[in-house]
């Protein structure tokens, strides 16, 4: 696979003038074009998932339009829909497990890549990718049996006692809730960033490292200063997955959040998530307004991730920038 | 040479056996609730005819409605009746009718835990709906409490558990509330899946028991299944009569057999709240929906006799997976009703 793509660049000057039927002999050609297609899929399969979700939302979307996403009732006898509370748990879920993840997961890769040695690093790596590898409800049970009774009983207590001057740890705490599916979600998503993130540390060249050593740098300040800022994108890489693995996680956010489409301030309330409305009610729905809600609800997700995604990427350029120009000092 | 042919030829031989024994496969989907004993139903009715295979896919009595109205399964399940919009639904898309045939009957039952009160507790239809509608906050409300004298409840607040997910149980439930609450009816109604005005939601009957086993001074409902084969304590429920009774197999039939007098001739009844001294309240019939029309004239016959079977022989397995069985009235006027079938 790889031998015509590295014979290109010693032949450039060739490239140009050679003929379409050479090229398609020598197989350059053929590979462009298989791999085209491969990638075209990707957004043929994107293009199509939109389409279908559009078409199978046409009764919500003339009969509410614009307030589908502005009001919060969710009432399949009388008729009543609106996507605000599972936006605003999809969002905060997404946020706590993101908050919690980050900071672990990349100090784990760090320590992973940079500190410890190579035998634990391999050891720690292959925990991890075995983590990274079990079923959402499995996560889902752990979450109900363990985490569940945990924070009803010490963490909810704890937090009260101590920050319950924050509207976000106020109010009655039955364990289950945006707090608790967050926990869950990050554990989930720990060893995503802890994997992804390892290994793009690992691939910082080493005269990166011995460079920054040979100025005088502590072996932290190499780290931080020179190994993290290089390796910035593909960390945030990490963190896209992380983020994208927790808006759509399902069954074990259904099996925590408490399934109750309200909106609350404090992090202890019960709340709803689009994926787990979609998994709870889609196969029980039977209104036609209910059922295509709930794939209008699809679309609002599909939305959501993209311009989550969006955001994201808007805030790497923004900050790789200042990035660089660390490193360049 | 030779043995190779012979070989061949009893090959072919049995090859033909089997084309000429192929099964003719019967498809349905519908109601998780009653997987159980149709399960055992389509097992034990393909040992008795071994050239009849039932396939059945317990996706919900939505996903049942919906694809029997598609036309993508022979017939559909469901835990409650087809209602209007959807009945005509059916008809434009095929210009023919489609049956309601009740086959077991379940109960829906009110479970709590109180980490101070061991005693099985009464409920009265007030009461419970109170609690759902979250009117009634603390276990020692003068509701509660007048009728369990005896029972020292807690001053603790309530927590309401119900099924997140779209069911079958919840509309039982629902249904009930419906019926003895007129506040209930117009403010929340009766489905799959409802705008609880309180509660926190489990998934399935397993999140419900889960969140109630967490939740100290919790109330839920789950199946009566699920609540026997769990060992689940559960309360009793004051009846139409007035009489608190206990849910079972007997309270569940008599509830059958309270609304068999009335019962409508496409079935389509709701027997939640039935008349009679030891009828249990919420229970529920659970019903197959076959088409009126059939254009395969085998598939016909093979779902008339399984009908006919399923109505005589069939309720003997109900028992034992703990269904209750149809009264014998309801039994005598769904076998004239098979004849509809077309």
């Amino acid at each position: 696979m790889a031998t015509p793509t590295a014979t290109v660049p010693s032949a450039g000057p060739l490239v140009g003038s050679r003929s379409f039927l050479a090229k398609l002999r020598e197989g350059d050609e053929i590979a462009r074009l298989i791999t085209f297609l491969f990638a075209a899929s990707v957004v043929l399969l994107t293009v199509l998932l939109v389409y279908e979700l559009w078409i199978g939302s046409s009764l919500p979307r003339h009969k509410f339009g614009f307030n589908f996403f502005r009001t919060s009732v969710w009432d399949p006898i009388f008729d009543q829909f609106g996507a605000l509370p599972f936006i605003y748990g999809t969002v905060v879920t997404a946020a706590v497990a993101l908050i919690l993840a980050v900071p672990l997961g990349i100090g784990a890769a760090i320590f992973l890549a940079e500190l410890a040695p190579a035998r634990l690093s391999d050891t720690l790596e292959f925990f991890i990718d075995l983590l990274a590898a079990v079923p959402s409800v499995i996560y889902g049970l752990l979450g109900v049996f363990v985490v569940v009774p945990l924070m009803r009983s010490y963490i909810q207590p704890a937090l009260k006692s101590t920050l319950g001057f924050l509207p976000l740890f106020q109010g009655p705490a039955y364990g289950v809730g945006f707090l608790t599916a967050g926990m869950v979600l990050a554990i989930m998503v720990i060893p995503y960033i802890i994997s992804v993130s390892r290994e793009v540390l690992l691939s910082v060249p080493r005269d990166q490292r011995e460079a920054a050593l040979s100025l005088g740098a502590t072996r932290w300040e190499s780290t931080w200063k020179v190994v993290v800022p290089f390796a910035r994108g593909g960390i945030f890489g990490s963190i896209f997955l992380a983020l994208a693995r927790a808006l759509g996680e399902t069954i074990a956010v259904a099996m925590v959040i408490g399934n109750q489409p309200i909106i609350k301030a404090s992090l202890f309330s019960s709340g709803y998530s689009i994926a787990a409305v979609i998994a709870n009610e889609l196969t029980e729905a039977t209104s036609n307004l209910h059922y295509q809600s709930l794939i209008e609800l699809g679309l609002v997700l599909f939305l959501l991730t993209f311009i989550l995604n969006g955001l994201a990427r808007i805030l790497i350029v923004a900050t790789s920038q200042k990035g660089s120009a660390v490193g360049n000092a | 040479m030779k043995r190779i042919s012979a070989g061949l030829a009893v090959a072919l031989g049995f090859a033909g056996l089997l084309w000429a024994d192929s099964p003719l496969s019967i498809n349905g989907a519908g109601a998780t609730f009653p997987n159980p004993i149709y399960s055992k139903w389509f097992d034990e009715y393909h040992k008795k005819f071994s050239t009849i295979q039932i396939n059945y896919q317990s996706q919900g009595s939505g996903a049942g409605i919906k694809q029997v109205t598609e036309g993508t399964v022979d017939f559909g399940a469901s835990d409650g009746p087809m209602n209007e919009e959807q009945l005509k639904a059916y008809q434009d898309k095929h210009g023919s009718g489609i049956l309601h045939f009740p086959t077991v009957l379940g109960a829906v039952v009110p479970t709590y835990n109180i980490p101070s009160v061991s005693a099985e507790l009464n409920f009265t239809p007030e009461a419970l709906a109170g609690i759902f509608l979250g009117k009634i906050t603390k276990w020692n409300d003068p509701a509660i409490a007048d009728v369990n004298k005896g029972v020292t409840l807690p001053a603790e607040d309530i927590v309401v558990v119900h099924r997140a997910d779209g069911s079958g149980t919840t509309y039982c439930w629902t249904d009930y509330l419906s019926k003895v609450s007129e506040e209930w009816k117009t403010k929340v109604g009766k489905g799959t899946s409802v705008n609880w005005p309180v509660g926190l939601g489990g998934k399935g009957n397993e999140g419900v028991t889960g969140t109630l086993k967490n939740t100290p001074d919790s109330i839920g409902y789950v199946e009566l299944i699920y609540a026997e084969s769990n060992k689940i304590p559960y309360g009793n429920v004051k009846n139409a009569a007035g009489v608190f009774v206990k849910a079972s197999l007997a309270s569940v039939t008599a509830a059958a057999a309270g609304a068999a007098k009335e019962m409508p001739d496409d079935f389509r009844v709701s027997i939640t709240n039935a008349p009679g001294k030891a009828v249990y309240p919420i229970s529920t019939f659970t019903w197959l929906l076959i088409p009126e029309k059939f254009t395969d004239s085998a598939k016909r016959d093979a779902i008339k006799g399984f009908l006919k079977w399923a109505l005589a022989d069939g309720q003997s397995y109900a028992e034992a997976l703990s269904y209750a069985k149809l009264p014998k009235e309801v039994v005598a006027k769904e076998v004239k009703a098979i004849n509809k079938i077309q």
